[in-house]
């Protein structure tokens, strides 16, 4: 089982890798390079949260669009190209096929986070000149990002199981925003009262929270992320995952491919 | 079992386990970031900068701060918390988003206004908001209605207050009562009257439910103290015609001093006490009021919730 799963995760991998979807970095370094010369010729005392905003900034746009737009495509291309057939013709399930293309996905945007968190930090080396103590909650910026992308790879696949690419992409994308703004929702949520306020609540605690995992600007100023939060997040993202992939799971199983 | 089967009942399985633990452990992150998305919101405290990055949709934006700004206030005010540092910087950046949001600087003003635990006991700031309203409003009566309330209640300022009522009573469109009271603070003339015309405006001119129940609260308490003070007048004049205290209000009815027992608003008779002061029965059940209390005691306030 795990090696059908791993076979199909490393294909979606080479896949994307093939598809050139790691040509990003250059842009990344483009602009990351750029902004670091730029600001510390342009402002002044900021370089350093300059670099640490925009860079994590980047690292997670770039990555939230790579994982919608690939993820989008994970099955209809397959159904389109007609490899799905050849692929389940062979002692590979449904549930296997999807829970693959799921790690092939976020395996690739663990690879290109990476070489963006790279590229973050040598950019931080060049404005400031040397590393400091606050530097490190900047890989816990980069940890949480990751978890983000855990989950918009789950839902993109969710919505990708059932829906056109067009469509998958409309949805994980509103829902990338909404989960966004969700710390306010749920706010908003608990000033309602009654029938709407129990709606609101339960919209609110349904949706997405990306909200808690974007901790940019608190470590861009050096701020200590909580040792509680940490875990609290990454037993989140964990389950939401879970739960969207089990959603595809679900829906893919009864899905008519003829 | 077919294994299309387990694979589905597993599956489901997951799915709700899962999105329960989700729901759980958001429950739990929320409880650890109460005030984050407030202190992110503050990280930018330049409305410029904040208009750039809204695009263009700064009325949105103003409007998402003034919710948020709603929200830190009550949280705040729940907590019984005298730490209001936030609203001040929330309040600013809503206004410059969008100058022309009228319920931030006409609400705004009272939670900024009066001390701890009504508000958050910062009148200057109070008066620099609702004046930058008034700037960018010239044409709204309300706003000078706010300020000369504020003049008056906070600041004791009845010359100020004055100004401002006859400002507002300017404007093309107005409320009746913003002539009588710009006279009447000018005159400094009969306290309560004005104190209740003031109450009775800020009823008149809400459709807020909160800000309603409080004026009505502050016109029961006005009743109070003036029945008291008037009832307490009463008592000295029948000392000064029989020369001793009256031992219950009967004897003052006798004297035809008064027509029947005074009742306060909750409908208890006033008590008339050995040493000739009139207190209400419960004081507890009547916010506001500065008279009637037993000695010693503070004038009642709204309860808040202790920090849990």
């Amino acid at each position: 089982m795990s090696s059908r799963i791993a076979s199909v995760a490393f294909n979606t991998f080479r896949e994307a890798v093939r598809d050139r979807v790691l040509y990003n970095l250059i842009a990344f370094a483009l602009l990351l390079s750029g902004a670091a010369i730029l600001v510390g010729q342009v402002s002044i005392d900021i370089e350093r949260l300059v670099v640490v905003n925009l860079g994590l900034t980047a690292v997670s746009l770039f990555g939230v669009v790579i994982a919608i737009f690939i993820g989008i495509g994970l099955v209809s291309k397959e159904i389109e190209k007609r490899t799905l057939y050849t692929v389940l013709s062979r002692p590979v399930r449904r549930w296997e096929f999807v829970v693959g293309k799921f790690f092939g996905l976020t395996g690739t945007l663990v690879v290109n986070t990476f070489f963006m968190a790279i590229g973050v930090f040598l950019a931080l080396l060049y404005v400031a000149h040397k590393f400091e103590k606050m530097d490190a909650w900047v890989l816990v910026a980069l940890y949480f990002i990751v978890l983000q992308f855990l989950m918009v790879c789950a839902l993109a696949l969710f919505f990708s199981s059932f829906s056109t690419p067009l469509m998958s992409a409309v949805f994980t994308f509103a829902l990338f925003v909404i989960g966004s703004l969700s710390e306010d929702l749920r706010g908003f949520a608990r000033i309602a009262q009654g029938l709407g306020g129990w709606i609101a609540t339960s919209i609110a605690y349904l949706v997405p929270n990306f909200s808690a995992l974007n901790v940019i600007n608190q470590v861009a100023h050096g701020d200590a992320v909580p040792g509680r939060l940490i875990l609290y997040n990454s037993i989140y993202a964990l389950l939401y995952s879970a739960m969207a992939i089990s959603g595809a799971v679900l829906i893919f199983q009864r899905r008519n491919l003829k | 079992m077919s294994a299309t089967r387990r694979v589905n009942w597993v599956a489901s399985v997951v799915l709700l386990v899962s999105m329960a633990g989700a729901i759980t452990t958001l429950y739990a992150i929320d409880r650890i970031r109460r005030g984050a998305t407030l202190q992110d919101a503050l990280y930018i405290r330049s409305s410029k900068t904040l208009r750039r990055i809204s695009l263009g949709y700064t009325g949105l934006l103003a409007d998402i701060y003034w919710t948020r700004a709603v929200q830190y206030f009550g949280y705040q005010h729940h907590a019984a918390s005298a730490d209001f540092r936030l609203l001040g910087p929330l309040l600013e950046i809503t206004t410059e988003l969008d100058p022309k949001l009228l319920p931030a600087y006409q609400f705004g003003v009272n939670f900024v206004a009066p001390k701890p635990p009504n508000g958050a006991g910062m009148p200057k700031e109070a008066l620099a908001l609702i004046q930058y309203g008034i700037a960018h409003n010239p044409d709204q009566w309300r706003l000078y209605y706010n300020l000369g309330f504020l003049y008056y209640t906070e600041f004791n300022d009845y010359a100020k207050a004055a100004d401002a009522f006859t400002r507002g009573a300017q404007v093309p469109v107005t409320n009746e009562f913003m002539p009588i009271l710009a006279a009447r603070m000018a005159q400094h003339a009969g306290e309560f009257d004005t104190a209740r015309m003031l109450w009775f405006t800020t009823y008149q001119s809400t459709t807020e439910a909160q800000i309603r129940q409080n004026a009505i609260e502050h016109l029961r308490a006005l009743r109070v103290d003036e029945d008291v003070t008037r009832l307490e007048e009463v008592v000295t004049k029948y000392r000064q015609q029989t020369g001793k205290l009256p031992a219950t209000m009967s004897d003052l009815e006798r004297a035809g001093l008064i027509r029947g027992t005074p009742l306060d608003p909750t409908d208890r008779p006033y008590n008339l006490m050995s040493d000739g002061r009139i207190e209400v029965q419960d004081p507890d059940r009547i916010l506001f009021i500065t008279k009637g209390l037993p000695p010693g005691m503070a004038s009642p306030q709204p309860k808040v919730a202790t920090k849990d």
